[in-house]
């Protein structure tokens, strides 16, 4: 059974690391580009995420990444295998 | 060389005014440890900073990065700029540098991160620990927050650390680096690794059942040093620029002296060798006579060794007159802030010849017959005082002392 994932939760998650208001973790937005996230806070966001979620998120892949969405849509892929499996 | 401003934030008020009020009444910071859990510990007190808001000084992620006794010093920091009126910001960038010590650095978040490292594996240290644990990264980050452009850096050398950061930012100003200097030191070290240290070379005391008794410099039952944290923070600057300004100063920085025990790394000389050559160095250096100085803030830990050590070193210095000044400890009541006690004391030392009331040393009950100067027990007392010493002294054998005056009406 597939358990939906909360977005709030990945806010306050966010919103704790880069010190800002959980609201201005918005789906169209970037960490670097929007949220002045530097390559330390980076590295501090892969750790809390993939604590949280019990998922492998590499650096390249986080650069990679546009926006919050894509990094939303990983996460509930990744939720989705893990259900299937 | 002028001082025109004062910050802190210590175990016995985080502003001037809660600050002096302890210091003259005989508040004392300590208490039982509530930073971790002590309780398999032999010493479980210490004089904790309580409740302190560091998002008063910083916005919230900066205060997330940066390391415990890097807060402490952001604050102290503005809060000193404040009361001095001076904002480098609107000064040339090389007008005004800073030197703010530390003598051990960010050990929680070193601790931290090393139980992250052991339990959880390398990818969970946190990518700040580096900039939270270096020593210097308060010079660095007070520069950041404050624009203060200048020479930056911290001087390292344990508990004279920032006896050392006062004396050489005046002379900096001196010889012409920048007109301001945002001097002092900061400590954080109420931690597990750090307590069970200093506890195994028995250095601090165990009076775990009266912790605002414990710290009892030269009296016969003292027991070792109480762990303190914090950072004070002064503003010096050259006196023709304070002047024009028409900045509030409070006393002068008018020498310091520094030298080595060349001893052993953790107890002092026993005569007190080095302190001697470093208090009769900052007096020569003040142009002052050992007779006018007519208060000393001793480095005066609680200590068995050192507070025999110094208090034969003062009479080495003083010779008869050592009988007629008077001698305080304030770690009595804030405890020892290791690489922020000379900056604390210096401010207390500061504010005890502006305002002509000598600090005590308190719980001195029975006074050790090998120590057996003026130690201004238990109470404060009044005292129009022109000229007095700061003793800061170090693990390694370092020995700093800053000869302050107090500023006279045009």
């Amino acid at each position: 059974m597939t358990q939906e994932l909360d977005f709030h939760e990945l806010q306050s998650l966010a919103a704790e690391i880069l010190g800002i208001d959980p609201n201005e973790i918005q789906l169209d937005k970037s960490f670097q580009r929007d949220l002045a996230a530097d390559s330390l806070d980076l590295v501090e966001l892969i750790a809390a995420v993939e604590d949280k979620y019990d998922v492998e998120l590499s650096e390249e892949t986080l650069e990679g990444m546009k926006s919050i969405r894509d990094l939303w849509v990983f996460l509930e892929e990744k939720q989705k295998s893990k259900a299937e499996a | 060389m002028a001082v025109t401003g004062l910050g802190f934030v210590t175990p016995i008020g985080q502003d001037i005014e809660t600050v002096w009020s302890s210091l003259v009444e005989g508040v004392s910071g300590v208490g039982p440890i509530t930073r971790f859990d002590a309780s398999d510990y032999a010493c479980r007190i210490a004089a904790e900073v309580k409740d302190y808001d560091a998002e008063r000084f910083m916005d919230r992620k900066t205060a997330r990065h940066i390391g415990r006794y890097c807060q402490f010093a952001v604050g102290a920091a503005k809060m000193a700029l404040e009361d001095a009126e001076m904002d480098p910001r609107k000064m040339d960038p090389d007008d005004v540098g800073v030197i703010i010590s530390s003598g051990i650095g960010g050990m929680e978040e070193i601790e931290r991160n090393h139980s992250a490292l052991l339990e959880r594996g390398v990818r969970r240290i946190s990518p700040f620990t580096v900039p939270m644990m270096i020593a210097d990264m308060a010079a660095g980050i007070v520069a950041m927050q404050t624009g203060a452009g200048g020479l930056n850096y911290a001087i390292v050398s344990a508990c004279a650390s920032s006896g050392h950061a006062i004396g050489e930012a005046a002379e900096i100003i001196k010889r012409g680096d920048s007109v301001a200097m945002i001097a002092g030191g900061a400590e954080a070290t109420i931690t597990p690794l750090t307590m069970g240290a200093f506890i195994q070379i028995k250095a601090v005391s165990e009076r775990n059942d009266e912790p605002e008794r414990a710290c009892r410099p030269w009296d016969v039952d003292r027991d070792g040093f109480v762990m303190g944290e914090g950072s004070a923070v002064l503003i010096l600057e050259d006196w023709e620029h304070a002047r024009k300004r028409g900045a509030h100063v409070y006393a002068e920085i008018a020498g310091y002296g520094g030298s080595a025990d060349m001893y052993h790394v953790t107890a002092p000389h026993p005569e007190g060798h080095g302190a001697i050559r470093a208090m009769r160095k900052a007096l020569t250096k003040a142009g002052v006579e050992p007779e006018e100085i007519g208060y000393i803030n001793a480095h005066g830990t609680s200590t068995k060794l050192g507070d025999v050590a110094e208090t034969r070193a003062i009479k080495a210095v003083f010779g008869d007159h050592a009988y007629k000044l008077a001698v305080s400890s304030t770690k009595s009541m804030h405890a020892h802030l290791l690489g922020g006690a000379g900056a604390m004391e210096a401010g207390a030392t500061i504010l005890a010849l502006e305002r002509g009331v000598l600090p005590p040393t308190i719980n001195l009950d029975n006074q050790d017959p090998e120590c057996d100067l003026d130690y201004v027990p238990n109470h404060s007392r009044k005292a129009d005082v022109k000229v007095a010493m700061s003793n800061s002294f170090g693990f390694g054998g370092h020995n700093a002392t800053l000869v302050i005056k107090k500023t006279e009406p045009n």
